[in-house]
């Protein structure tokens, strides 16, 4: 515990800039290094994808040498750097300070995509990891708006994001592709990449109409009944997709162009993420939570709760649809199965588990699944009992999810964190600690009633 | 001088049951007007029916001369109804600002884009509200607990939060639904000094329902009494109290034998 807490107090003075840093120090390393030289002499049959755990879990013999790759590529120059370099980063921090926030941010998602970029560039597996990640970032937020800060229990999600791939895809299929279904392309294929979001805003606004299907009966029931409906609107999509024949039915429909690569995800990430943001932290938005813990008094001070509720189910449906959309480019081909009770389970799982009213919880709940499920897979079956397991003490631990009702605080996030204000730092982190703390009696009050 | 608010022969069923019957009320500006009578009396009904939880089967409400009856309930409180609950209303996931905060909903000048983008208007808004929230916490002497989540407050000061936030409804009657029940005498000594001050500061008009005699003598300037939804004294607080039918339906009838 000693040793651990005097390693938290020697990195607390590197700001998320020395971090990021760090990282791309390490990136760079694995990029140059990596195959030739680190993983040759350790006795890596090539560069570990996942932080070796595939490796690990596949071949017991190499964990010795995957967890050196570890050390020697990631944690050792990660540590190194960020800490060699705070007394130029947390200069620069502090002059970033200075600017806007907005400028700030985009410096800081800058140098990130540039860190996942270089990172995920170094095999296709890798790539495909971190779109499909991003893309479960957009779910995993967008069912937190309904089922966490407007606390329904909805279990449409699949649908919305099948509606959101399919438009997409008909509408791309259409004017950018000679396929067998459309026929040959309106447009020329060169303005695909182009009009390519109007089709994602296109499978989103599909989405959110369907919603309106689950919104309105919204307004008289909740709870169970709700979830009841909005399972049977799942269904209804699945099987109305399997039996249009004309888009292939349950057979699916493929031959999407490619048209989301790494950047494009990122950015409707990084968009979807901030439009949640502002709403759910504007008034307009935090109704939605007023609605959730007493409809009666939010009425009496009021707050229209069904438009409130309507556009809780519309939102979160359109970021559903335009995650639909961007998975089907990724994936270059759909089908229905693929939206249906799986694929619910594996949105409910990460959004109960990052925690819920929490865009940060969302994106922790999104990327440990996903990271998880693909760590795990050579486990194969038993990857199905480990998952849930933790799950399980999850919900029993933090029945809100590992990180509930907090709200990103990007100032404080990237502020600069210097030696000389070592009161303040303290001071910071124990309002943090506090804040952690009213949280937690709040759930064991909840408990106990 | 038209009343503020006016009840006209209000009557409402619960399917067969008759919670209130020929039920009438005036309250002119800047005035307080007390609702008393036992338990199950209807007097909490008649609140939910003027503030438009439900529609009374019969009558009329006006406020300012406008029909309100049939409105929704956020409507009737934008015009300028508010209220507190009997048993607290509190939104427990939140912190006292954004209570307050919340309760400027129908102030709000942006929409659904504005808010999604953060657009100046919304900028500005918030900013506006912000600031007239930390006014109300400070004049209800809760500022010290704007980041603290309303269920970890001590009682009195929930009821303050839940009086703060009805004024921040700005409302032209407010409607006060036992606002001392549970209460310490110091608490209910502090309550009459905050709900004096609200009066004064506010120039707005009271309707409150409650069961202490002293707090409704002290109050107000007119008392209802009403028995199985039916008012059956109405008038100044000396007149109430030597009414021999309110002092019946609270304390029973004297057995002469």
């Amino acid at each position: 515990m000693e040793l651990a807490r005097k390693f938290k107090i020697m990195f607390s003075t590197i700001p998320m800039l020395g971090w990021f840093l760090g990282t791309l120090v390490a990136v760079v390393i694995e990029y140059y290094w990596g195959y030739d030289y680190i993983s040759y002499y350790l006795g890596l049959p090539k560069i570990p994808v996942l932080f070796g755990t595939l490796i690990m879990l596949k071949e017991p013999i190499m964990i010795p040498g995957a967890i050196g790759y570890d050390l020697i590529v990631y944690a050792i120059p990660i540590l190194l750097v960020a800490k060699a370099s705070a007394f130029l980063t947390n200069p620069l921090a502090a002059m970033l300070e200075k600017l806007p926030l907005w400028f700030s941010v985009l410096v800081h998602l800058v140098f990130f995509y540039a860190i996942l970029h270089l990172w995920a560039g170094i095999n296709d597996y890798r790539v495909l990891v971190v779109k499909l990640t991003l893309i479960s970032i957009i779910l995993t937020v967008s069912i937190n708006v309904i089922n966490g800060y407007q606390g329904e229990f909805s279990c449409s999600h699949p649908g919305f994001m099948a509606l959101g791939a399919y438009t997409s895809s008909i509408i791309t299929l259409i004017f950018f592709v000679n396929d067998k279904i459309f026929g040959a392309a309106l447009l020329p294929p060169a303005l695909g990449p182009w009009l390519f979001p109007f089709a994602l805003l296109a499978g989103g606004f599909a989405a959110s109409l369907g919603s309106l299907l689950v919104a309105i009966p919204s307004f008289r029931t909740r709870g169970d009944y709700l979830a009841i409906i909005s399972l049977a609107f799942m269904f209804i999509i699945k099987s109305a997709i399997e039996n249009l024949h004309f888009i292939g039915g349950a057979r699916g429909m493929g031959g999407q162009p490619d048209y989301a690569p790494l950047p494009i995800i990122f950015i409707w990430t990084m968009l979807c993420l901030w439009i949640v943001h502002n709403f759910v932290t504007s008034i307009l938005g935090k109704a939605l939570n007023t609605v959730r813990d007493d409809e009666a008094a939010s009425e009496s001070m009021t707050i229209k709760t069904r438009k409130t509720k309507m556009s809780a189910f519309m939102f979160g449906a359109f970021w559903a649809g335009v995650a639909g959309g961007l998975f089907a480019h990724v994936i270059t081909y759909i089908n229905p199965g693929m939206f249906s009770i799986n694929r619910l389970a594996e949105i409910l799982a990460m959004v109960y588990f990052g925690g819920l009213n929490s865009i940060v919880g969302s994106i922790v709940g999104a990327v440990s699944i996903n990271i998880l499920g693909e760590a795990l897979r050579p486990l194969e079956l038993f990857k199905w009992i480990i998952i849930p397991l933790i799950l399980i003490f999850v919900m029993i631990f933090r029945p809100y999810g590992l990180i509930s009702f907090t709200e990103i605080n990007a100032k404080s996030l990237l502020r600069a964190r210097h030696k000389s204000d070592p009161d303040n730092r303290n001071q910071n982190s124990e309002n943090q600690t506090n804040e952690g703390r009213t949280n937690e009696d709040q759930v064991n009050k909840e408990l106990g009633v | 001088m038209p009343a503020l608010l006016s009840v006209q022969n209000m009557t409402h069923y619960f399917g067969g049951l008759r919670a209130v019957h020929n039920y009438n009320l005036n309250i002119e500006p800047h005035q307080i007007t007390g609702l008393i009578g036992p338990n199950g009396a209807g007097k909490t009904t008649i609140f939910n029916l003027i503030t438009g939880v439900y529609t009374p089967t019969e009558g009329s409400i006006t406020l300012e001369n406008e029909n309100i009856k049939g409105l929704e309930t956020n409507e009737i409180a934008a015009k300028g109804l508010g209220r507190t609950f009997q048993n607290l209303a509190l939104w427990r996931h939140m912190n006292v600002l954004d209570h307050i905060r919340m309760a400027h909903y129908s102030q709000l000048t942006y929409g659904l884009l504005g808010s999604f983008f953060n657009s100046p208007a919304c900028r500005r808004d918030e900013a506006r509200i912000k600031e007239n929230s930390y006014r109300l916490l400070e004049l209800f002497d809760i500022k010290q607990h704007a980041d603290q989540l309303v269920t970890n407050l001590p009682y009195g000061a929930q009821r303050r939060v839940e009086m703060a936030r009805a004024m921040a409804t700005n409302p032209k009657v407010l409607f006060l639904d036992e606002p001392t029940a549970g209460m310490t005498p110091d608490e209910l000594e502090q309550m009459i000094q905050i709900i004096r001050q609200v009066h004064k500061d506010f120039k707005i008009a009271i309707f409150l329902i409650e069961h202490r005699m002293k707090f409704v003598m002290d109050l107000c300037q007119h008392i209802q009494t009403l028995v199985f939804g039916e008012l059956i004294a109405e008038g100044q607080p000396e007149e109430i109290q030597n009414n021999p039918e309110v002092i019946e339906a609270y304390l029973g009838k004297e057995d002469m034998s």
